[in-house]
């Protein structure tokens, strides 16, 4: 066995109570590093599933990003024209089959074709501004997991009764309609026709329980008053995270505005950043926290060998060598802690699975989500490994440069 | 030039200053050479500098001026950690205090400097370490810790460990400082094999009486040579004439710098017969048995 590591063997295991102290901290730094890592990454990427689940992974729209040209543009190049109505802009995609069939051929993915209006729900004196999204039930399943979310009735159903359309949990119960009932749906007080409640949806996202309804695109086109309009296509992605790379594609080949779910939800993910900064942070303390002991530990053990530091520098150790031989303790303390403390973080993990908790966003109760990953392990376990050596090199080095001399004579 | 095969050890005009709010001056201008195979002794009041100049002489400690020769190496302008190699190949070190590592065996404590050095194979420690200290008169102590042996025995451990890589130079600050009477001849004894087995010794000591035993005394007052003593011979050079200028009794000393009359250097011919110490108690019998096949 070599030397160095010989002696720290024999310093951490003869003084098995501050080893144990030693170990017990960096497992408990480690094991609550990694409950809280899958903890606060559980909970964003529930969040995000729920997101992501809830809409289309792009969204294209008839429209553009910035206004058109002008023919006045082109005419008097220098002269800047604004507030120009561009009269000959009809709404919708154009020739949206082909539109279709084109990114069909690359999009790793589904593409489907619909219409989304607003809408007005009229129920007695009730009348309740809605999104409506005109779709084709037998392509939604590519595009979206409404027909997973279904609470009463099918997707499908949308497609056998006519006029029927789908609404969210929350406004079936704030109009408190049920599966077969009837109400008015319309546009305005010009169009207005009478809709079948065919089915009922939970997405988990209040805000669209409670104002999104689906019906078929004839239906949403009648309520537009444009006969085959669509103005928007939706695309849903083996891979959600590509969204944003394929957007900017889609927008580049056709021309539409095409807004990934990571566009949309911007302010949201920029808050995520602070938040995996603050979680790194909070982390990043504990495993400090978690390294004082072995600090301390180191700390006590170079004061009270100093004799022998000073014996082994007298008798021609080298100094980095002394230094290497408090070094290698911390890491022996620290490996047993990280062990212990992987361990320690999957069992905590285990059991906060167990609970469960009022979620306030879905109205459902549901268990705590938890994130399991190598890598929480890996960088708890590696940070922790820097933190012990760190922990212990500044009391060897100090340990170590005292002189000899100093020491022999004040023994002697 | 002082043949350093002769005198492994040397000391040139050697210094030691304490810089504070008063500066002190622990060793004063020395100059010395040892020979190979001399028992030297150095006494004096306390505080007079005989650790400091100990210190020195093993490089335990570095001069603010002069130099100090190992075996022919000048040593002011090694690296800490050249030094700690020449520690750890040409000096072996016994203190007051026996300085083992307690959670080790006396068999390890042994093991340790060879195996800083790491230069023989596992057996071949092992070997050396249990011959050592059977030749102590430890074999059956070579398991047991530093707490379960007596005062004696731990010195006896540190003296092996002292002579673990066969260093050319001993150097002991008072090793039976803590000892009683019969461990303190007994430690002598062993240290007085030593120099018969060729290596050099050099000893800090309050007690004159095993002085007296060495081959040669000097005594230091106020970091100078006060001094020289050798033994068999009755006559006391007690000038204090400043550095340098304490005379050898044997009066043909070279001076450590090379210039002569100038150090207090030993005799150039050996030092008078002594009494030697108990041949059981002589460690290192290879080289024993080489000199005496080679005389």
């Amino acid at each position: 066995m070599n030397l160095q590591f010989g002696i720290a063997w024999t310093h951490v295991s003869t003084r098995v109570r501050q080893t144990l102290v030693g170990t017990f901290g960096v497992a408990v730094g480690v094991g609550f590093t990694i409950m809280m890592a899958g903890l606060m990454q559980g909970s964003q990427i529930d969040f995000l599933q729920q997101l992501v689940d809830a809409m289309p992974h792009i969204t294209v729209t008839d429209d553009t990003r910035t206004a058109g040209s002008q023919p006045a543009d082109s005419q008097y190049g220098a002269v800047g024209v604004s507030n120009a109505p561009n009269i000959n802009r009809r709404a919708g995609i154009r020739t949206p089959d082909a539109v279709v069939a084109s990114l069909e051929t690359w999009v790793p993915g589904a593409v489907a074709a619909s219409v989304k209006i607003n809408a007005i729900i009229i129920q007695g004196p009730a009348r309740v501004g809605v999104t409506l999204t005109g779709i084709d039930p037998r392509t939604e399943e590519r595009v979206s997991k409404l027909a997973t979310q279904m609470r009463q009735g099918q997707l499908n159903d949308l497609a056998r009764a006519t006029n029927s359309i789908i609404i969210g949990l929350s406004l079936a119960q704030k109009l408190g309609v049920e599966v077969g009932n009837s109400v008015m749906l319309g546009a305005g007080e010009a169009v207005q026709i009478p809709v079948t409640v065919a089915g009922i949806f939970r997405s988990g996202l209040k805000q669209v329980d409670e104002s999104q309804i689906y019906s078929s695109i004839r239906v949403a086109q009648i309520i537009a008053g444009q006969t085959g309009l669509i103005n928007q296509l939706r695309l849903r992605l083996k891979d959600p995270l590509m969204a944003q790379n394929v957007a900017t594609r889609v927008e580049a080949q056709i021309g539409y505005k095409s807004v990934s779910w990571q566009e949309a939800n911007s302010d949201l993910l920029g808050t995520f950043a602070v938040r995996d900064f603050i979680m790194l942070t909070v982390m990043g303390a504990m495993l400090m926290v978690s390294s004082l002991a072995t600090y301390n530990i180191i700390s006590t053990i170079t004061y009270e060998k100093r004799h022998d530091i000073a014996i082994m520098k007298s008798l021609g150790m080298r100094e980095y060598k002394v230094r290497r031989i408090f070094i290698i303790e911390a890491a022996l303390i620290g490996s047993v802690g990280i062990l212990f403390g992987w361990v320690l973080g999957y069992f905590m993990c285990i059991g906060l699975q167990q609970i469960t908790v009022y979620n306030s966003i879905s109205g459902a109760t549901r268990p705590i989500a938890i994130y399991y990953s190598w890598n929480q392990y890996i960088v708890a376990g590696g940070i922790s490994l820097l933190c012990a050596a760190g922990a212990a090199f500044f009391p060897a080095r100090k340990a170590t440069r005292v002189h000899p001399v100093d020491i022999i004579r004040g023994a002697s | 030039m002082i043949d350093p095969v002769e005198y492994p050890l040397q000391a040139i005009n050697l210094v030691k200053r304490v810089e504070g709010t008063v500066t002190h001056t622990l060793v004063n201008g020395i100059d010395l050479a040892v020979r190979k195979g001399e028992f030297l002794a150095i006494t004096g009041p306390s505080g007079s500098g005989k650790s400091s100049l100990l210190y020195l002489l093993g490089l335990l400690d570095a001069p603010t001026e002069g130099e100090v020769v190992i075996c022919g190496e000048e040593t002011s302008k090694l690296s800490s950690n050249e030094r700690a190699d020449v520690r750890l190949t040409k000096c072996g070190f016994v203190f007051q205090f026996h300085f083992l590592l307690p959670e080790f065996t006396a068999l390890e404590n042994v093991l340790l400097p060879m195996r800083t050095a790491d230069i023989l194979s596992s057996k071949e420690m092992d070997a050396r370490a249990k011959e050592l200290l059977g030749m102590l008169g430890l074999e059956t102590q070579i398991h047991k810790r530093p707490n379960q042996l007596s005062g004696g025995q731990r010195q006896r451990v540190a003296l092996a460990r002292a002579l673990a890589n066969k260093p050319e130079i001993i150097v002991a600050d008072e090793p039976t400082g803590n000892l009683d009477v019969a461990s303190t001849q007994q430690v002598f004894g062993i240290l007085r094999g030593i120099a018969d087995a060729g290596q050099t010794v050099v000893v800090v000591t309050h007690d004159a009486a095993l002085a007296a035993k060495a081959d040669r005394r000097i005594n230091i007052v106020d970091g100078k040579i006060s001094e020289t003593t050798v033994r068999g011979d009755a006559r006391h050079a007690a000038h204090g004439h400043g550095h340098g200028e304490a005379a050898s009794p044997a009066g043909s000393a070279p001076a450590a710098n090379g210039h002569a009359g100038e150090a207090a250097a030993p005799a150039q011919s050996a030092p008078a017969p002594v009494a030697r110490a108990p041949t059981a108690a002589a460690p290192l019998p290879e080289r024993t048995k080489a000199e005496e096949s080679g005389g």
